[in-house]
Protein backbone atom coordinates (compact mmCIF):
# COMPACT_ATOMS: atom_id res chain seq x y z
CA UNK A 1 0.00 0.00 0.00
CA UNK A 2 1.41 3.35 -0.94
CA UNK A 3 1.76 5.91 1.80
CA UNK A 4 0.48 8.58 -0.57
CA UNK A 5 -3.01 7.21 -0.08
CA UNK A 6 -3.05 8.65 3.39
CA UNK A 7 -2.75 12.22 2.22
CA UNK A 8 -6.17 13.71 1.83
CA UNK A 9 -6.04 16.69 -0.44
CA UNK A 10 -9.62 17.86 -0.12
CA UNK A 11 -10.83 19.61 3.00
CA UNK A 12 -14.23 20.69 4.09
CA UNK A 13 -14.73 24.38 3.33
CA UNK A 14 -16.00 25.03 6.84
CA UNK A 15 -14.43 24.37 10.19
CA UNK A 16 -15.53 24.88 13.76
CA UNK A 17 -13.65 27.32 15.92
CA UNK A 18 -13.01 26.92 19.63
CA UNK A 19 -16.55 28.07 20.41
CA UNK A 20 -18.07 25.58 18.04
CA UNK A 21 -18.91 28.27 15.52
CA UNK A 22 -18.45 27.53 11.85
CA UNK A 23 -16.11 29.72 9.91
CA UNK A 24 -14.95 29.77 6.35
CA UNK A 25 -11.52 29.13 4.98
CA UNK A 26 -11.76 32.22 2.79
CA UNK A 27 -8.29 33.29 3.91
CA UNK A 28 -6.04 30.70 5.43
CA UNK A 29 -3.74 31.57 8.30
CA UNK A 30 -0.94 29.77 6.52
CA UNK A 31 -0.50 28.31 3.06
CA UNK A 32 2.52 26.28 2.11
CA UNK A 33 2.93 25.40 -1.50
CA UNK A 34 5.44 22.88 -2.83
CA UNK A 35 8.09 23.69 -0.27
CA UNK A 36 11.59 22.31 -0.76
CA UNK A 37 14.80 22.64 1.17
CA UNK A 38 18.21 21.03 0.88
CA UNK A 39 21.26 21.21 3.11
CA UNK A 40 24.61 20.20 1.63
CA UNK A 41 22.95 18.53 -1.32
CA UNK A 42 20.60 16.47 0.85
CA UNK A 43 16.94 17.26 0.41
CA UNK A 44 15.34 17.54 3.85
CA UNK A 45 11.97 18.97 2.78
CA UNK A 46 10.63 17.42 -0.42
CA UNK A 47 7.85 19.49 -1.89
CA UNK A 48 5.28 19.64 0.87
CA UNK A 49 2.03 21.58 0.63
CA UNK A 50 -0.67 22.28 3.19
CA UNK A 51 -2.86 25.05 4.55
CA UNK A 52 -3.94 25.96 8.03
CA UNK A 53 -7.32 27.62 8.46
CA UNK A 54 -7.79 30.58 10.76
CA UNK A 55 -8.65 29.48 14.27
CA UNK A 56 -7.32 25.95 13.88
CA UNK A 57 -4.97 24.09 16.17
CA UNK A 58 -2.82 22.26 13.68
CA UNK A 59 -0.27 19.61 14.62
CA UNK A 60 2.80 18.91 12.54
CA UNK A 61 4.20 15.58 13.68
CA UNK A 62 6.98 13.32 12.63
CA UNK A 63 10.05 11.53 13.94
CA UNK A 64 13.33 13.35 14.56
CA UNK A 65 14.86 14.54 11.32
CA UNK A 66 11.55 14.45 9.44
CA UNK A 67 11.92 18.10 8.41
CA UNK A 68 9.43 19.70 10.83
CA UNK A 69 11.79 22.24 12.32
CA UNK A 70 13.24 23.09 8.91
CA UNK A 71 9.70 23.72 7.67
CA UNK A 72 8.97 25.94 10.67
CA UNK A 73 12.24 27.78 10.23
CA UNK A 74 11.30 28.55 6.64
CA UNK A 75 7.87 29.79 7.71
CA UNK A 76 9.26 32.19 10.30
CA UNK A 77 12.27 33.30 8.24
CA UNK A 78 15.14 31.70 10.12
CA UNK A 79 15.87 29.45 7.14
CA UNK A 80 15.85 30.60 3.54
CA UNK A 81 13.30 29.02 1.21
CA UNK A 82 14.77 26.29 -0.96
CA UNK A 83 11.88 26.44 -3.42
CA UNK A 84 8.14 26.92 -3.17
CA UNK A 85 5.96 29.51 -1.56
CA UNK A 86 4.75 30.36 1.91
CA UNK A 87 2.04 32.86 2.68
CA UNK A 88 0.50 33.93 5.95
CA UNK A 89 -2.95 35.57 5.99
CA UNK A 90 -2.61 36.22 2.29
CA UNK A 91 0.86 37.81 2.44
CA UNK A 92 3.93 36.25 0.87
CA UNK A 93 6.57 35.59 3.50
CA UNK A 94 9.41 36.68 1.20
CA UNK A 95 7.96 39.73 -0.52
CA UNK A 96 5.91 40.99 2.42
CA UNK A 97 8.10 39.58 5.16
CA UNK A 98 7.52 42.50 7.50
CA UNK A 99 3.75 41.92 7.34
CA UNK A 100 3.94 38.16 7.80
CA UNK A 101 6.42 38.38 10.66
CA UNK A 102 4.16 40.83 12.48
CA UNK A 103 1.42 38.24 12.38
CA UNK A 104 3.53 35.27 13.44
CA UNK A 105 4.82 34.44 16.89
CA UNK A 106 7.22 31.57 17.31
CA UNK A 107 8.56 29.53 20.21
CA UNK A 108 11.65 27.68 19.05
CA UNK A 109 12.60 24.23 20.19
CA UNK A 110 15.97 25.38 21.50
CA UNK A 111 15.82 27.61 24.53
CA UNK A 112 17.27 30.92 23.46
CA UNK A 113 17.81 33.62 26.03
CA UNK A 114 19.72 36.84 26.29
CA UNK A 115 21.58 36.83 29.56
CA UNK A 116 21.94 40.58 29.57
CA UNK A 117 18.31 41.25 30.36
CA UNK A 118 15.59 40.45 32.85
CA UNK A 119 12.25 38.95 31.80
CA UNK A 120 10.52 42.31 31.92
CA UNK A 121 13.19 44.13 29.92
CA UNK A 122 13.40 41.38 27.32
CA UNK A 123 9.62 41.41 26.80
CA UNK A 124 9.58 45.17 26.28
CA UNK A 125 12.43 44.89 23.79
CA UNK A 126 10.70 42.09 21.92
CA UNK A 127 7.56 44.17 21.52
CA UNK A 128 9.70 46.93 20.02
CA UNK A 129 11.36 44.59 17.52
CA UNK A 130 7.87 43.86 16.23
CA UNK A 131 7.15 47.58 15.83
CA UNK A 132 4.47 47.48 18.53
CA UNK A 133 4.52 49.93 21.42
CA UNK A 134 4.80 48.38 24.85
CA UNK A 135 1.37 47.64 26.33
CA UNK A 136 1.94 47.30 30.10
CA UNK A 137 -1.48 45.73 30.71
CA UNK A 138 -0.94 43.08 28.04
CA UNK A 139 2.60 42.39 29.24
CA UNK A 140 1.37 42.06 32.82
CA UNK A 141 -1.38 39.67 31.70
CA UNK A 142 1.07 37.38 29.89
CA UNK A 143 3.48 37.47 32.82
CA UNK A 144 0.69 36.62 35.22
CA UNK A 145 -0.83 33.86 33.05
CA UNK A 146 2.52 32.16 32.61
CA UNK A 147 3.42 32.46 36.27
CA UNK A 148 6.48 34.62 35.70
CA UNK A 149 5.65 37.32 38.26
CA UNK A 150 8.09 36.20 40.98
CA UNK A 151 11.01 36.18 38.54
CA UNK A 152 10.63 39.53 36.79
CA UNK A 153 13.84 41.07 38.02
CA UNK A 154 15.97 37.98 37.66
CA UNK A 155 18.57 37.77 34.95
CA UNK A 156 17.57 34.93 32.68
CA UNK A 157 20.70 32.89 33.17
CA UNK A 158 19.41 32.08 36.64
CA UNK A 159 16.02 30.75 35.58
CA UNK A 160 15.18 27.04 35.43
CA UNK A 161 14.49 25.31 32.11
CA UNK A 162 10.71 25.32 32.64
CA UNK A 163 10.70 29.02 33.46
CA UNK A 164 12.77 29.82 30.40
CA UNK A 165 10.24 27.91 28.30
CA UNK A 166 7.34 29.84 29.82
CA UNK A 167 9.19 33.06 29.27
CA UNK A 168 9.72 32.18 25.60
CA UNK A 169 5.98 31.60 25.18
CA UNK A 170 5.14 34.92 26.85
CA UNK A 171 7.67 36.65 24.63
CA UNK A 172 6.28 35.04 21.47
CA UNK A 173 2.85 36.48 22.30
CA UNK A 174 3.96 39.99 23.23
CA UNK A 175 3.01 41.47 19.83
CA UNK A 176 -0.33 39.62 19.74
CA UNK A 177 0.40 37.34 16.78
CA UNK A 178 -2.49 35.90 14.82
CA UNK A 179 -0.64 32.63 14.30
CA UNK A 180 1.40 31.15 17.11
CA UNK A 181 3.97 28.53 16.15
CA UNK A 182 5.16 26.20 18.88
CA UNK A 183 8.06 23.92 18.02
CA UNK A 184 8.17 21.21 20.69
CA UNK A 185 7.05 23.63 23.41
CA UNK A 186 6.80 20.95 26.07
CA UNK A 187 10.11 19.17 25.44
CA UNK A 188 11.83 18.74 28.78
CA UNK A 189 8.94 20.30 30.69
CA UNK A 190 7.38 18.48 33.64
CA UNK A 191 3.88 17.01 33.45
CA UNK A 192 2.15 19.65 35.56
CA UNK A 193 3.61 22.51 33.59
CA UNK A 194 2.79 20.75 30.34
CA UNK A 195 -0.88 20.63 31.25
CA UNK A 196 -0.79 24.28 32.25
CA UNK A 197 0.80 25.23 28.97
CA UNK A 198 -1.72 23.33 26.89
CA UNK A 199 -4.60 24.89 28.82
CA UNK A 200 -3.12 28.26 28.04
CA UNK A 201 -2.68 27.39 24.36
CA UNK A 202 -6.34 26.29 24.19
CA UNK A 203 -7.39 29.51 25.82
CA UNK A 204 -5.56 31.78 23.39
CA UNK A 205 -6.87 29.65 20.55
CA UNK A 206 -10.43 30.22 21.77
CA UNK A 207 -9.68 33.92 21.72
CA UNK A 208 -8.83 33.71 18.03
CA UNK A 209 -5.15 32.82 17.70
CA UNK A 210 -4.38 30.09 15.20
CA UNK A 211 -1.90 27.51 16.49
CA UNK A 212 0.68 25.44 14.65
CA UNK A 213 2.51 23.03 16.92
CA UNK A 214 4.93 20.20 16.79
CA UNK A 215 5.25 17.79 19.69
CA UNK A 216 6.69 14.43 20.52
CA UNK A 217 3.83 13.72 22.90
CA UNK A 218 1.32 12.16 20.55
CA UNK A 219 -1.33 11.89 23.20
CA UNK A 220 -1.22 15.65 23.55
CA UNK A 221 -1.40 16.16 19.82
CA UNK A 222 -4.43 13.87 19.73
CA UNK A 223 -6.15 15.89 22.43
CA UNK A 224 -5.14 19.32 21.20
CA UNK A 225 -5.19 19.34 17.43
CA UNK A 226 -8.10 19.83 15.04
CA UNK A 227 -5.99 18.47 12.23
CA UNK A 228 -2.72 16.63 12.05
CA UNK A 229 -0.09 16.41 9.37
CA UNK A 230 2.58 13.75 9.65
CA UNK A 231 5.97 14.27 8.07
CA UNK A 232 8.59 11.64 7.47
CA UNK A 233 11.83 11.91 5.51
CA UNK A 234 10.86 15.40 4.34
CA UNK A 235 7.50 14.32 2.92
CA UNK A 236 3.97 14.77 4.10
CA UNK A 237 2.58 11.26 4.60
CA UNK A 238 -0.72 12.09 6.26
CA UNK A 239 -2.93 15.13 6.61
CA UNK A 240 -6.35 14.75 8.13
CA UNK A 241 -8.67 15.78 10.88
CA UNK A 242 -7.33 14.17 14.02
CA UNK A 243 -10.37 12.07 14.89
CA UNK A 244 -10.68 10.89 11.33
CA UNK A 245 -7.02 9.91 11.16
CA UNK A 246 -7.18 7.97 14.40
CA UNK A 247 -10.48 6.35 13.55
CA UNK A 248 -9.46 5.30 10.06
CA UNK A 249 -6.03 4.03 10.87
CA UNK A 250 -6.13 2.86 14.42
CA UNK A 251 -7.08 -0.67 15.34
CA UNK A 252 -8.34 -2.30 18.49
CA UNK A 253 -6.70 -5.24 20.11
CA UNK A 254 -8.76 -8.08 21.47
CA UNK A 255 -7.19 -9.82 24.47
CA UNK A 256 -8.74 -13.23 25.17
CA UNK A 257 -7.87 -15.07 28.39
CA UNK A 258 -8.32 -18.80 27.77
CA UNK A 259 -9.52 -21.53 30.10
CA UNK A 260 -7.07 -24.06 28.60
CA UNK A 261 -3.62 -22.90 27.46
CA UNK A 262 -2.93 -23.39 23.74
CA UNK A 263 0.28 -24.96 22.54
CA UNK A 264 0.11 -23.36 19.10
CA UNK A 265 -1.86 -20.66 17.31
CA UNK A 266 -5.25 -21.76 16.09
CA UNK A 267 -5.63 -22.00 12.32
CA UNK A 268 -7.75 -19.56 10.30
CA UNK A 269 -7.01 -16.43 12.34
CA UNK A 270 -4.03 -15.15 10.34
CA UNK A 271 -5.96 -12.07 9.22
CA UNK A 272 -6.03 -10.86 12.82
CA UNK A 273 -2.26 -11.25 13.39
CA UNK A 274 -2.72 -13.62 16.34
CA UNK A 275 -0.15 -13.90 19.14
CA UNK A 276 0.05 -16.11 22.20
CA UNK A 277 1.30 -14.85 25.52
CA UNK A 278 1.28 -15.86 29.19
CA UNK A 279 2.29 -19.44 28.34
CA UNK A 280 -0.53 -19.86 25.90
CA UNK A 281 -3.27 -18.55 28.19
CA UNK A 282 -3.59 -15.14 26.52
CA UNK A 283 -4.55 -14.87 22.85
CA UNK A 284 -4.00 -11.44 21.26
CA UNK A 285 -5.87 -10.52 18.11
CA UNK A 286 -5.83 -7.26 16.14
CA UNK A 287 -9.22 -5.97 15.18
CA UNK A 288 -8.90 -3.63 12.20
CA UNK A 289 -11.28 -0.70 11.79
CA UNK A 290 -14.47 -1.91 10.12
CA UNK A 291 -14.39 -5.45 11.52
CA UNK A 292 -16.99 -6.28 14.13
CA UNK A 293 -15.78 -7.88 17.35
CA UNK A 294 -18.92 -10.06 17.40
CA UNK A 295 -18.02 -11.68 14.07
CA UNK A 296 -14.55 -12.49 15.32
CA UNK A 297 -15.87 -13.93 18.58
CA UNK A 298 -18.32 -16.12 16.71
CA UNK A 299 -15.47 -17.45 14.60
CA UNK A 300 -13.40 -18.23 17.71
CA UNK A 301 -16.30 -19.99 19.38
CA UNK A 302 -16.53 -22.11 16.25
CA UNK A 303 -12.93 -23.20 16.89
CA UNK A 304 -14.06 -24.53 20.26
CA UNK A 305 -11.73 -22.35 22.25
CA UNK A 306 -13.03 -21.64 25.76
CA UNK A 307 -12.72 -18.03 26.80
CA UNK A 308 -12.59 -17.03 30.47
CA UNK A 309 -12.24 -13.26 30.06
CA UNK A 310 -12.19 -10.58 27.32
CA UNK A 311 -10.37 -7.26 27.22
CA UNK A 312 -10.13 -4.77 24.36
CA UNK A 313 -7.54 -2.07 23.85
CA UNK A 314 -7.97 0.91 21.56
CA UNK A 315 -4.84 2.13 19.83
CA UNK A 316 -4.39 5.86 19.45
CA UNK A 317 -2.36 8.27 17.44
CA UNK A 318 0.80 6.69 18.73
CA UNK A 319 0.09 3.46 16.88
CA UNK A 320 -1.11 5.32 13.78
CA UNK A 321 2.10 7.28 13.86
CA UNK A 322 4.31 4.22 14.13
CA UNK A 323 2.29 2.47 11.48
CA UNK A 324 2.63 5.38 9.05
CA UNK A 325 6.23 6.32 9.63
CA UNK A 326 7.25 2.66 9.76
CA UNK A 327 5.57 2.07 6.41
CA UNK A 328 7.31 5.01 4.93
CA UNK A 329 10.61 3.63 6.18
CA UNK A 330 9.98 0.32 4.47
CA UNK A 331 8.87 1.79 1.19
CA UNK A 332 11.86 4.15 1.03
CA UNK B 1 -8.06 40.61 22.70
CA UNK B 2 -5.74 37.91 21.45
CA UNK B 3 -4.48 37.93 17.93
CA UNK B 4 -6.38 41.08 17.12
CA UNK B 5 -3.57 42.17 14.80
CA UNK B 6 -4.98 45.66 15.22
CA UNK B 7 -2.03 47.08 17.10
CA UNK B 8 -0.49 49.94 15.26
CA UNK B 9 2.76 49.09 13.54
CA UNK B 10 5.55 51.64 13.90
CA UNK B 11 7.97 50.85 11.06
CA UNK B 12 11.04 52.45 12.71
CA UNK B 13 10.37 51.19 16.21
CA UNK B 14 12.31 47.95 15.50
CA UNK B 15 15.38 50.06 14.68
CA UNK B 16 15.17 52.24 17.80
CA UNK B 17 14.58 49.20 19.95
CA UNK B 18 17.58 47.36 18.53
CA UNK B 19 19.73 50.47 18.93
CA UNK B 20 18.62 50.88 22.53
CA UNK B 21 19.31 47.23 23.21
CA UNK B 22 22.79 47.43 21.66
CA UNK B 23 23.66 50.50 23.74
CA UNK B 24 22.34 48.89 26.90
CA UNK B 25 24.32 45.77 26.14
CA UNK B 26 27.67 47.54 26.34
CA UNK B 27 26.53 49.93 29.04
CA UNK B 28 25.58 47.11 31.40
CA UNK B 29 29.13 45.80 31.26
CA UNK B 30 30.74 49.25 31.17
CA UNK B 31 33.67 48.07 33.28
CA UNK B 32 34.70 45.86 30.36
CA UNK B 33 33.54 48.00 27.48
CA UNK B 34 34.31 51.55 28.59
CA UNK B 35 36.53 51.49 31.66
CA UNK B 36 39.08 48.90 30.47
CA UNK B 37 39.92 50.71 27.21
CA UNK B 38 40.18 53.99 29.11
CA UNK B 39 42.59 52.49 31.64
CA UNK B 40 44.69 51.06 28.79
CA UNK B 41 44.78 54.41 27.00
CA UNK B 42 45.61 56.20 30.26
CA UNK B 43 48.58 53.90 30.79
CA UNK B 44 49.82 54.70 27.30
CA UNK B 45 49.31 58.40 28.06
CA UNK B 46 51.28 58.07 31.26
CA UNK B 47 54.16 56.19 29.60
CA UNK B 48 54.38 58.36 26.50
CA UNK B 49 53.09 61.60 27.88
CA UNK B 50 54.58 61.93 31.34
CA UNK B 51 57.68 59.75 31.28
CA UNK B 52 59.26 58.80 27.94
CA UNK B 53 57.51 61.54 26.06
CA UNK B 54 59.47 64.32 27.69
CA UNK B 55 62.68 62.89 26.25
CA UNK B 56 61.34 62.28 22.72
CA UNK B 57 60.52 64.63 19.91
CA UNK B 58 59.42 63.36 16.51
CA UNK B 59 57.92 66.48 14.93
CA UNK B 60 59.36 69.91 15.32
CA UNK B 61 57.28 72.25 17.42
CA UNK B 62 55.29 69.51 19.19
CA UNK B 63 55.92 67.45 22.26
CA UNK B 64 55.79 63.67 21.83
CA UNK B 65 52.65 63.64 23.99
CA UNK B 66 50.94 66.01 21.56
CA UNK B 67 51.99 63.73 18.71
CA UNK B 68 50.87 60.49 20.30
CA UNK B 69 47.54 61.61 21.84
CA UNK B 70 45.59 61.82 18.55
CA UNK B 71 46.87 58.33 17.70
CA UNK B 72 45.73 56.96 21.06
CA UNK B 73 42.32 58.59 20.68
CA UNK B 74 41.74 57.09 17.23
CA UNK B 75 43.07 53.74 18.46
CA UNK B 76 40.42 53.77 21.19
CA UNK B 77 37.74 54.65 18.63
CA UNK B 78 38.83 51.88 16.26
CA UNK B 79 39.23 49.10 18.83
CA UNK B 80 35.94 49.78 20.57
CA UNK B 81 33.82 50.23 17.47
CA UNK B 82 35.18 46.94 16.19
CA UNK B 83 34.76 45.19 19.53
CA UNK B 84 31.14 46.27 19.86
CA UNK B 85 29.73 44.97 16.60
CA UNK B 86 31.98 41.94 16.45
CA UNK B 87 31.31 40.67 19.96
CA UNK B 88 27.61 41.51 19.97
CA UNK B 89 26.82 39.87 16.64
CA UNK B 90 29.17 36.94 17.19
CA UNK B 91 27.74 36.16 20.65
CA UNK B 92 24.28 36.42 19.26
CA UNK B 93 25.15 33.92 16.51
CA UNK B 94 27.10 31.71 18.89
CA UNK B 95 24.40 31.51 21.58
CA UNK B 96 21.54 31.43 19.09
CA UNK B 97 19.93 34.70 20.20
CA UNK B 98 20.12 35.94 16.62
CA UNK B 99 17.14 33.70 15.81
CA UNK B 100 14.95 35.84 18.08
CA UNK B 101 15.81 38.83 15.94
CA UNK B 102 15.56 37.09 12.57
CA UNK B 103 11.88 36.26 13.12
CA UNK B 104 10.93 39.91 13.72
CA UNK B 105 10.15 42.60 11.13
CA UNK B 106 13.58 44.24 11.63
CA UNK B 107 14.86 45.00 8.09
CA UNK B 108 18.49 44.40 7.06
CA UNK B 109 18.97 48.19 6.82
CA UNK B 110 17.69 48.70 10.35
CA UNK B 111 19.83 45.81 11.52
CA UNK B 112 23.06 47.30 10.14
CA UNK B 113 22.16 50.85 11.19
CA UNK B 114 21.42 49.89 14.79
CA UNK B 115 24.55 47.76 15.21
CA UNK B 116 26.71 50.39 13.51
CA UNK B 117 25.32 53.34 15.44
CA UNK B 118 25.72 51.61 18.81
CA UNK B 119 29.31 50.69 17.93
CA UNK B 120 30.02 54.27 16.86
CA UNK B 121 28.58 55.60 20.10
CA UNK B 122 30.82 53.30 22.13
CA UNK B 123 33.92 54.03 20.02
CA UNK B 124 33.42 57.79 20.04
CA UNK B 125 32.60 57.79 23.74
CA UNK B 126 35.88 56.02 24.54
CA UNK B 127 37.73 58.40 22.18
CA UNK B 128 36.19 61.44 23.88
CA UNK B 129 37.09 60.22 27.37
CA UNK B 130 40.65 59.41 26.28
CA UNK B 131 40.91 62.96 24.92
CA UNK B 132 39.55 64.43 28.18
CA UNK B 133 42.12 62.48 30.22
CA UNK B 134 44.87 63.47 27.79
CA UNK B 135 44.31 67.14 28.65
CA UNK B 136 46.04 66.35 31.96
CA UNK B 137 49.19 65.55 30.01
CA UNK B 138 49.20 67.97 27.08
CA UNK B 139 46.99 70.51 25.37
CA UNK B 140 46.17 70.09 21.67
CA UNK B 141 45.93 72.86 19.08
CA UNK B 142 42.79 71.42 17.33
CA UNK B 143 43.71 72.79 13.91
CA UNK B 144 40.49 71.62 12.16
CA UNK B 145 38.06 70.29 14.78
CA UNK B 146 35.30 69.49 12.28
CA UNK B 147 37.58 67.43 10.09
CA UNK B 148 38.91 65.65 13.19
CA UNK B 149 35.34 64.70 14.14
CA UNK B 150 34.65 63.59 10.56
CA UNK B 151 37.74 61.35 10.58
CA UNK B 152 36.84 59.87 13.98
CA UNK B 153 33.32 59.13 12.76
CA UNK B 154 34.65 57.57 9.56
CA UNK B 155 37.03 55.42 11.61
CA UNK B 156 34.28 54.20 13.93
CA UNK B 157 31.89 53.56 11.02
CA UNK B 158 34.56 51.66 9.12
CA UNK B 159 35.46 49.43 12.06
CA UNK B 160 31.85 48.85 12.98
CA UNK B 161 31.42 47.37 9.48
CA UNK B 162 34.62 45.36 9.86
CA UNK B 163 33.29 44.04 13.18
CA UNK B 164 30.05 42.89 11.53
CA UNK B 165 32.02 41.15 8.78
CA UNK B 166 34.35 39.47 11.29
CA UNK B 167 31.38 38.31 13.40
CA UNK B 168 29.71 36.77 10.35
CA UNK B 169 32.83 34.93 9.19
CA UNK B 170 34.09 33.82 12.60
CA UNK B 171 33.20 30.29 13.62
CA UNK B 172 34.67 30.48 17.08
CA UNK B 173 36.23 32.86 19.59
CA UNK B 174 39.73 32.11 18.29
CA UNK B 175 38.93 33.29 14.78
CA UNK B 176 37.27 36.37 16.18
CA UNK B 177 40.26 37.30 18.33
CA UNK B 178 42.52 36.68 15.34
CA UNK B 179 40.83 39.59 13.59
CA UNK B 180 41.78 41.97 16.38
CA UNK B 181 45.17 40.49 17.25
CA UNK B 182 46.49 39.71 13.79
CA UNK B 183 44.77 42.30 11.63
CA UNK B 184 43.79 45.39 13.58
CA UNK B 185 46.58 45.51 16.15
CA UNK B 186 49.52 45.27 13.66
CA UNK B 187 47.82 47.69 11.28
CA UNK B 188 47.35 50.23 14.08
CA UNK B 189 50.91 49.88 15.37
CA UNK B 190 52.39 50.05 11.88
CA UNK B 191 49.98 52.79 10.84
CA UNK B 192 51.80 55.53 12.70
CA UNK B 193 50.18 55.80 16.11
CA UNK B 194 53.54 56.01 17.88
CA UNK B 195 55.79 57.44 15.17
CA UNK B 196 55.39 59.53 12.03
CA UNK B 197 55.63 57.33 8.96
CA UNK B 198 57.88 60.00 7.39
CA UNK B 199 60.77 59.00 9.68
CA UNK B 200 60.81 55.42 8.36
CA UNK B 201 63.43 54.25 5.81
CA UNK B 202 62.15 54.33 2.21
CA UNK B 203 60.85 50.76 1.68
CA UNK B 204 58.98 50.75 4.99
CA UNK B 205 57.55 54.18 4.37
CA UNK B 206 56.29 53.12 0.95
CA UNK B 207 54.76 50.02 2.50
CA UNK B 208 52.96 52.11 5.10
CA UNK B 209 51.02 53.83 2.34
CA UNK B 210 49.30 50.48 1.71
CA UNK B 211 48.09 50.36 5.29
CA UNK B 212 44.58 51.81 5.31
CA UNK B 213 44.91 52.71 8.98
CA UNK B 214 47.74 55.06 8.19
CA UNK B 215 45.23 57.35 6.44
CA UNK B 216 42.79 57.29 9.36
CA UNK B 217 45.49 57.96 11.94
CA UNK B 218 47.36 60.52 9.90
CA UNK B 219 44.22 62.34 8.78
CA UNK B 220 42.93 62.56 12.35
CA UNK B 221 46.27 63.76 13.72
CA UNK B 222 46.65 66.22 10.85
CA UNK B 223 43.27 67.73 11.75
CA UNK B 224 44.30 68.07 15.40
CA UNK B 225 47.90 69.26 15.30
CA UNK B 226 47.84 70.76 11.81
CA UNK B 227 50.74 68.68 10.48
CA UNK B 228 50.45 65.42 8.57
CA UNK B 229 52.05 63.13 6.00
CA UNK B 230 49.07 63.31 3.63
CA UNK B 231 46.48 65.88 2.67
CA UNK B 232 42.97 65.94 4.19
CA UNK B 233 41.54 64.97 0.83
CA UNK B 234 43.69 61.86 0.44
CA UNK B 235 43.24 60.83 4.08
CA UNK B 236 39.47 61.17 3.94
CA UNK B 237 39.18 59.83 0.39
CA UNK B 238 40.98 56.58 1.17
CA UNK B 239 39.21 56.09 4.53
CA UNK B 240 35.76 56.84 3.14
CA UNK B 241 36.28 54.56 0.14
CA UNK B 242 37.32 51.71 2.41
CA UNK B 243 34.42 52.40 4.78
CA UNK B 244 31.97 52.37 1.85
CA UNK B 245 33.45 49.11 0.54
CA UNK B 246 33.15 47.37 3.88
CA UNK B 247 29.62 48.72 4.30
CA UNK B 248 28.55 47.29 0.93
CA UNK B 249 30.16 43.98 1.88
CA UNK B 250 28.43 43.83 5.29
CA UNK B 251 25.12 45.02 3.85
CA UNK B 252 25.23 42.40 1.12
CA UNK B 253 25.82 39.61 3.64
CA UNK B 254 23.18 40.80 6.08
CA UNK B 255 20.69 41.47 3.29
CA UNK B 256 21.19 37.96 1.97
CA UNK B 257 21.18 36.49 5.47
CA UNK B 258 24.60 35.00 4.67
CA UNK B 259 25.60 32.71 7.59
CA UNK B 260 22.72 34.20 9.58
CA UNK B 261 19.75 32.40 8.02
CA UNK B 262 20.38 28.73 7.27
Amino acid sequence: MSSVLFVKSGRSPLLRDGWGRLYSRAMDALTIDNLHKSYDGKEVVKGISFSIGQGEIFGLLGPNGAGKSTTINMIVGVAKLGAGQISAFGYDNQRDYRKTRQMLGVVHQEIVIDNFFTIDQAMKLHSGYYGVKDDPAWRAMLIQRLGLEPYLDKVMLKLSGGLKRRFMIAKALIHRPKLLILDEPTAGVDVELRHGLWDFVREINRQGTTILLTTHYLEEAEQMCDRIAIMNHGELIALEETQELVRRLSSRQLRLWLEQPLAELPAGLDFYAPKLEEEGRLLLLNLPAGVRAGDLLAQICGLEIKISDIETEQSGLEEVFIQLTGMQGMSA
Amino acid sequence: MMGSGLDRFYPWLPFWTLLRKEIRRFWRVATQTILTPIVTASLYLFVFGATLGTRLSVIEGFSYAQFVIPGLIIMGVINNSFANTSSSLFMSRYLGGIVELLVTPVTPTQFIMAYTLAAMIRGLLVGTIVWLISTLFAGLPWASPLFAILMAMTASFLFAQFGLIAAIYANNFDTLSMFSNFVILPLIYLGGVFYPVSILPAPWRALSYFNPLFYLIDGFRHAIIGVGDTSYLVAFGVSATLAATLFVWAAWMIGKGYRLRS
